[in-house]
């Protein structure tokens, strides 16, 4: 039996209603955001299940959003090749606290979980192989999160007369300009306070971009 | 004979190989020649895309999916700017669909015929690669013609395509297309009865459709293994939708037949390209809307309306809505997808790119376990890997 987002939304809300904290279908995309210790279990109904068959894992990623208590939002998204159907799960949770790694679920977990861990320093329990992916051997710091600045701390350049390539802390010929194009006059204003460009806001305040 | 003690030594192929396809530090633990365990080391081509759009207005974020897969960047321009699209909730006129489609599938072409060239270089034949390239550059000049760049043509954008394409690159895509399927039989003659070729690569790094799904392959490699799966067909976007083609599929999964998908893939994607130029709607290419699209250069000399326009939207850009979307496209490669969330800025809050090149490189060590050194060559050209995708 085939169903459609709705029913498919139903039908794993009806299985699942503890664990379930919201359940939305947004733009034709059917959104979950679940418990995280309950993450497992649901990926493995979610894959094994014959109304679902969502069989392969395409993508996690992270979003964070500094300003919230659990700040890191990981995104799940699944697809189903015999119903032609994605869903997407999202579980939320901190710099501490760990999400149950899914790779005894699906395989391709592997990477996409050692990618968050490196990015966002969001660590997976259960996960064998948890080393950093994308940056630097020995780097330090987590670039996606919204605190890290765009130029990070360190450069590195070939020294001639070391005769081998040297970490500096970045120095910017020109400061790092970030313009304010965002108009008055439209749109929502989360940077400016008293509608006021001049005012210099301290350091922290600052958003990053 | 006294007896010596074997053990397994490690070997690192990379970071700068010409079989790696870029910059792929790869760590092996061989027993003899047989290898035990691969450990891809990625990254070293990492550029931060990710957070780099993060600080840029969604027009400013096209050219850095140029930059991915630089070998069919097409597709991947067309990933973000359905996003986009999705986010704004805006349909685009009919020309600018059926111009996507055309320079999407031109990129296909791109794509699978470099990769065929490689793959058959990486296992030993020297010929396509020489003379496979020529083909390419001719895709590349009717991208020049339309765009101005040849590679990074900056062409899809949010609303349609940047600009119309001149008049007589219709029919001279048309004449290219009708002398490109002999191109393509004069390849097979060189690749696929080859005894050598065939030897390097039948029942060389099988995966079953079921492997597929659990370590996330898309594209041509899971096609390869049996599944007729391509979001042209399943999920269509843009103008696939009016379009007539089939889909290759395989039955063993391996390197050889991977190979012949994409063979057979270059075949369908002359015929969409046909129908395309065939069916070529009038009118518009972009969307009327000036706060989404540029006005034209005519109307900046005489409007002021539009002058301002014009400056706003290179300076400020556009305010996209609040919202979140997984939008996905049938690249070369796989499924190349864009999780783009939206905060109701400029700026895209957060922009996830799905590439589909890293699943594969990721089931490469459960591909390769238990084969030959030179087999690792041979599976990392089927693959089609490419690392401007996979590093970011």
């Amino acid at each position: 039996m085939d169903f459609d987002l709705k029913e498919l939304s139903q039908y794993i809300q009806s299985k699942f209603t503890k664990d379930i904290i919201q359940n939305e279908i947004n733009i034709d995309e059917l959104i979950l955001t679940v418990n995280r210790n309950s993450i497992i279990k649901i990926l493995m109904f979610l894959r094994d299940d014959p109304n679902c068959q969502l069989k392969q894992l395409v993508d996690i990623c992270g979003v964070d959003y500094p300003e919230k208590r659990e700040r890191f939002c990981i995104v799940y998204n699944l697809l189903s090749l015999v119903h032609n159907q994605r869903v997407r799960i999202k579980v939320w949770t901190d710099e501490e606290e760990p999400i149950p790694s899914a790779l005894e679920v699906f395989r391709s977990a592997n990477w996409y979980e050692r990618e968050i861990w490196d990015l966002f320093g969001v660590y997976f329990s259960d996960h064998p192989d948890l080393r950093r992916l994308l940056s630097d051997y020995g780097f330090e710091g987590h670039p996606l999160r919204k605190d890290f600045p765009l130029t990070g701390y360190l450069e590195l350049r070939y020294d001639d007369e070391k005769k081998r390539v040297v970490y500096e802390p970045v120095k910017l010929v020109h400061e790092f300009r970030t313009f304010d194009f965002l108009s008055p006059w439209e749109g929502v204003q989360p940077i400016l306070k008293n509608n006021d460009k001049t005012e210099i806001m301290p350091d922290k305040d600052k958003p990053h971009g | 004979m006294a007896e010596t003690e074997i053990k397994n030594y490690n070997l690192n192929f990379g970071p700068q190989h010409p079989a790696a396809h870029g910059v792929l530090r790869l760590v092996l633990e061989m027993d003899g020649e047989v290898i035990e365990r691969a450990d891809p080391h990625i990254g070293l081509l990492h550029r931060g895309t990710e957070k780099l759009i993060e600080q840029k207005t969604y027009i400013q974020a096209i050219p850095y999916f140029d930059r991915l897969d630089y070998i069919a960047p097409q597709n991947q321009e067309h990933a973000f700017a359905l996003a986009v699209e999705k986010l704004l909730g805006i349909d685009i006129p009919p020309r600018g669909k059926y111009l996507r489609t055309l320079f999407a599938e031109l990129g296909r072409i791109l794509n699978h015929d470099f990769n065929i060239c490689a793959f058959a270089m990486d296992v030993g034949a020297m010929t396509p690669m020489l003379w496979g390239v020529e083909e390419r550059e001719k895709i590349m000049e009717f991208c020049e013609r339309a765009s101005g760049a040849r590679l990074h043509m900056n062409y899809f954008r949010p609303g349609g395509v940047a600009f119309d394409i001149p008049k007589d690159l219709v029919s001279d895509i048309r004449d290219w297309s009708i002398n490109f399927y002999k191109f393509i039989d004069d390849m097979e003659t060189l690749l696929t009865e080859n005894r050598i070729f065939k030897q390097r690569t039948v029942n060389i790094g099988s995966i079953t459709a079921e492997q597929c799904f659990d370590w996330g392959v898309t594209g041509p490699n899971l096609r390869a293994a049996g599944v007729a799966w391509d979001l042209r067909k399943s999920q269509p976007y843009d103008a696939y939708e009016d379009m007539d083609f089939d889909i290759p599929i395989g039955s063993h999964g391996d390197c050889y037949d991977r190979y012949l998908i994409r063979i057979f893939e270059m075949r369908e994607s002359i015929k969409i390209i046909n129908q395309c130029l065939d069916n070529l709607p009038d009118g518009p290419h972009k969307v009327d809307d000036q706060k989404i699209s540029p006005p034209s250069r005519d109307d900046m000399k005489n409007s002021m309306e539009a002058l301002i326009h014009h400056f706003k939207l290179f300076t400020e850009g556009f305010h996209v809505p609040p919202g979140e979307t997984y939008t996905a496209v049938e690249a070369p490669k796989g499924e190349f997808a864009v999780f783009l969330v939206s905060n109701g800025t400029n700026k895209p809050y957060r922009c996830k790119i799905r590439a589909p090149g890293y699943a594969h490189l990721q089931a490469l060590e459960f591909i390769s376990k238990g084969h030959m050194l030179a087999d690792i060559v041979a599976n990392i050209g089927s693959l089609d890997i490419v690392f401007g995708e996979i590093d970011r």
